[in-house]
């Protein structure tokens, strides 16, 4: 299988790519870690024109320790997601689930970022930025602006991003984390989810999220009241479903994923001890 | 365009259009068909080469993408007549029967013992979960692999070339 025809540019700054992006219009594509674009392109699903390379602009491969929240650029890859220090130590629930991304040769490839403007609701980061209250930095002709993650994700593989924007960071508070947890549900080790959730409690902050439970990754706000008035972790489970509209596929019908968000809310809300 | 890339050590260059698979530049273009394509959908992981030392799908990853950057290919691995210790250890544990799976089950397993030299056998299994096998059942593959990183760490002698 062979991707359309398309003319090849490679960027050497943000800039240039952001340049590329405005004269192009919606011809154009970012390429990052290609493992979600290349695929849609050998089935036709996109046909872009033309393709700017992102890939090198190793200006964007970094995590930092920004004070009150951790920045990562957004070429950064799965692989040193998973391993990255700082976020091992700081954001461990972010770490663990780049690591469950399908498989180390997808890892070696595939970008937050990426996987981020993808927004793919079965795709595991999406659903933990989410869950953790994160926020993207997206950069265009006009300068660049800071969009939280509860208004990125507009439906389904569609973003708050404008064509001619170039994600460049993502933002992840330093919650003093006290329990997280990743529940992810596959049938085929390198798979994505069937269901997922993504828990996570702090002082400050609780967060339940979704994946591959409607047209994007999704907030569990009823499980999360129920948790905040006392509810037990089944009693709280059984909020998971709560406006959520998961569609069926081969994988599974409906009242299967159903099942499945409720069994992996209550476990998820035991391991990370928020019920 | 024209497309160089270090393959195996040795520089080569290539006219192609702009969509060209990896894979398919490597085996049409190059020459080199060690490498196989198995399910041409990202998923069989047959296809693994190494870009910068790292195991990647060349099915995934347009020619373009790599110019420039070192490529290593199973014909790469072995010194000569001399076997690289995974190539050796996959013969001496059975790690194969009709081969098809093997260059990328090889590459891939490699690269494994790159990022982490004494892999549990858990690890292995997990390291692995990106090449599929239709033949072996696997066991004999991840006995391959543990026999490799012990030879490896066990004694700084081992023979053939590394990646
Ligand atoms: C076999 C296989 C298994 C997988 N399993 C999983 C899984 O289990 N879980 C999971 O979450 N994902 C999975 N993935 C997807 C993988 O995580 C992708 O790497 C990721 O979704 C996309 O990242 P990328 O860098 O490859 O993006 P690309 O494919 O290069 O781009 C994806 C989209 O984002 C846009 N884009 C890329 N970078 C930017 C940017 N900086 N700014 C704006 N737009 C941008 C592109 O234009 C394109 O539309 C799998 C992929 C494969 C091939
Ligand atoms: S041929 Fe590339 S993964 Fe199967
Ligand atoms: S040996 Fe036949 S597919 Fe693995």
């Amino acid at each position: 299988m062979i991707p359309a025809a398309f003319d090849y540019q490679r960027a050497d700054s943000a800039e240039a790519a952001i340049a590329l992006l405005t004269e192009h219009g919606d011809e154009a594509k970012l390429l990052a870690g290609g493992h979600s674009l290349l695929p849609m392109m050998k089935l036709r699903l996109a046909v872009p024109s033309v393709l700017v390379d992102v890939g090198r602009l190793d200006d964007l491969r970094y995590v930092r320790d920004a004070g009150d929240h951790v920045a990562i650029g957004a070429l950064t890859r799965h692989c040193d997601l998973q391993t990255d220090p700082v976020l091992t130590e700081s954001v461990p629930l972010l770490a663990h689930a780049a690591g469950e991304v399908g498989d180390p040769q997808v890892r070696h490839r595939g970008t937050i970022g990426g996987s981020l403007a993808h927004a793919d609701p079965a795709s595991d980061l999406p659903a933990v930025l989410l869950a953790l209250g994160g926020s993207l930095v997206a950069e265009g002709p006009d300068g660049e602006r800071e969009i939280a993650a509860t208004d990125f994700f507009t439906g389904f593989l569609e973003s708050a991003l404008e064509p001619d924007e170039l994600l460049t960071e993502i933002r992840v508070p330093k919650l003093a984390t006290e329990g997280w947890s990743f529940q992810k549900f596959n049938r085929r080790a390198q798979d994505w989810a069937i269901v997922g959730v993504a828990a996570v409690r702090s002082a400050g902050h609780t967060g339940v999220a979704l994946v591959n439970m409607g047209s994007t990754p999704l907030l569990a706000a009823g499980v999360v009241e129920a948790v905040g008035s006392g509810a037990s972790a089944a009693e709280a489970a059984e909020r998971a479903t709560e406006g959520t509209e998961p569609q069926a596929d081969i994988n599974a019908s409906v009242e299967y994923r159903e099942h499945l968000a409720r069994v992996l809310v209550r476990r998820a809300l035991q391991e990370s001890g928020l019920a | 365009m024209q497309i160089t890339l270090r393959v195996n050590g040795v520089q080569r260059t290539a006219e192609a259009e702009p969509r060209t698979l990896l894979v398919y530049f490597l085996r049409e273009q190059l020459g080199l068909t060690g490498t196989n394509i198995g399910c041409d959908t990202s998923s069989c992981g047959a296809c693994t080469v190494h870009v910068d030392g790292e195991s990647v799908k060349s099915c995934t990853m347009l020619a373009a993408q790599a110019d420039g950057l070192s490529i290593t290919t199973i014909e790469g691995l072995a010194d000569g007549e001399q076997l690289h210790p995974m190539q050796r250890a996959f013969q001496e544990n059975h790690g194969l029967q009709c081969g098809y799976c093997t260059p990328g089950m090889v590459m891939a397993a490699v690269s494994l013992l790159d990022e982490n030299p004494t892999p549990t056998e858990q690890e292995v299994r997990l390291g692995l979960e990106g090449n599929l096998c239709r033949c072996t059942g696997y066991h004999n593959i991840v006995k391959a692999v543990l026999a490799c990183a012990a030879e490896q760490s066990g004694s700084t002698a081992g023979s053939g070339a590394s990646a």
